[in-house]
């Protein structure tokens, strides 16, 4: 009876969402921003993943005036070029992200502890 | 007197007026042979009862009802529910206009059943019989990680494996996606203990055990934990064993590692 139930044809589409993901940016275009330990308690933030069609020099500058750390762009000879950052600052880059519009929040993925 | 009543309320009743007493019926008439053993108790307690029941109906009837919920310890589980809803027709026939029932809301009246209302009701149906049908499947007990330090610079997280186990993945898969989370190396030990490099908390495995069980053990339809990690030509696929969905879920990447340490190690 149940699932009889359940084949019942609705509205709902479950293919929908996925064909969206896939227009929007793909399942693969992730930025992944992870952190890293260092000696200590210090620790290290990279940015993998961004567009390349954005300069990553120029949004360095920005991150590294808003939350006041250094940083620096590594060139990777697999992932290209990634941003790296002086600190925990996983959850400021990903809300600085969003705010300027260069990602979008479902694309951002917070690894790490 | 008690014998023409309980015809009554087995065959004749002509007194439905709404759809769903047909099905109580019915799930009535399917217990009906196994119950007629009971039904014999039942007279007994149901003449006390009535006899009883002459000072006043409303004590007599939850008395009746009590009884016959005692007796039916005879019959099985099923009967049980049937010999519930049994009675509630019973009290519909005989406490007309006293509004006996504060179990169904619409029970006395003529208004249509509401969603909710009969939703609540089979959910509680359900409950009674057998508990682990319904209501929260989530009870995936997991033991929090225990954690030693090893040294200054090295963690020992002590129950991997039993982690593991109650994960039913394997432990290689597990390590891993851990050591890829935290960006670190690591290994497991003589006594199957992982031996993460760096300094980390319990809380911090909890927030990566919990992501790895969101990822790769929880099947997304069912949210049961009872899947199987299989790889199929290159890509892992995961299975659930409840409702037999299956999906493909991403390989463990450790990304981009940055350099940490002394750099005349390598050049």
């Amino acid at each position: 009876m149940s699932e009889l139930d359940h084949q019942v044809p609705s509205a709902f589409d479950p293919f929908a969402d996925a064909s969206a993901d896939d227009s929007g940016a793909g399942a693969k275009e992730y930025v992944h921003v992870r952190v890293q330990q260092r000696n200590g308690r210090k620790s290290l933030t990279t940015v993998q993943g961004l567009k390349k069609e954005y300069s990553y020099n120029k949004i360095l500058k920005d991150l590294k005036k808003e939350f006041c750390c250094n940083g620096t762009v590594v060139q990777d000879p697999e992932l290209g070029q990634v941003i790296q950052l002086q600190g925990d600052q996983r959850k400021n880059v990903s809300t600085f992200l969003v705010q300027a519009g260069i990602v979008k929040k479902e694309h951002i993925k917070i690894h790490g502890f | 007197m008690g014998d023409d009543h309980d015809l009554k309320e087995e065959g004749g009743e002509i007194a439905p007026f709404d759809p769903s007493k047909k099905k109580k019926k019915k799930k009535v008439v399917i217990q009906d042979p196994a119950d007629d053993s009971v039904e014999k108790l039942a007279e007994k307690t149901e003449t006390l009862s009535v006899s009883e029941g002459l000072e006043s109906t409303f004590s007599g009837l939850k008395k009746k009802k009590k009884k016959q919920v005692e007796s039916s310890i005879l019959t099985d589980e099923v009967g049980e529910a049937g010999e519930e809803l049994e009675d509630h027709i019973g009290d519909d026939e005989e406490g007309e206009g006293i509004d006996l029932h504060p179990r169904y809301p619409w029970e006395g009246s003529d208004r249509d059943y509401e969603y909710e209302e009969l939703l609540g009701r089979v959910f509680n149906i359900l409950r009674e019989n057998n508990p682990e049908l319904a209501g929260d499947r989530r009870r995936t007990v997991m033991r929090p990680p225990q954690v030693l330090r090893e040294g200054t610079k090295k963690t020992v997280f002590v129950n991997f494996m039993d982690l593991c186990k109650t994960m039913h993945r394997q432990p290689d898969h597990v390590m891993a996606f851990l050591l890829a989370e935290l960006g670190t190396s690591g290994s497991l030990d003589g006594q199957q203990r992982l031996v993460v490099k760096g300094r980390f908390a319990p809380k911090n495995f909890e927030g990566i055990l919990r992501r790895y069980v969101n990822e790769y053990v929880i099947c997304i339809g069912c949210k049961s934990p009872d899947t199987i990690l299989s790889k199929e030509n290159r890509l892992f696929f995961l299975r659930c064993e409840k409702c037999g969905s299956g999906r493909s879920v991403a390989p463990i990447k450790a990304g981009f590692v940055a350099r940490v340490g002394r750099r005349n190690a390598g050049t």
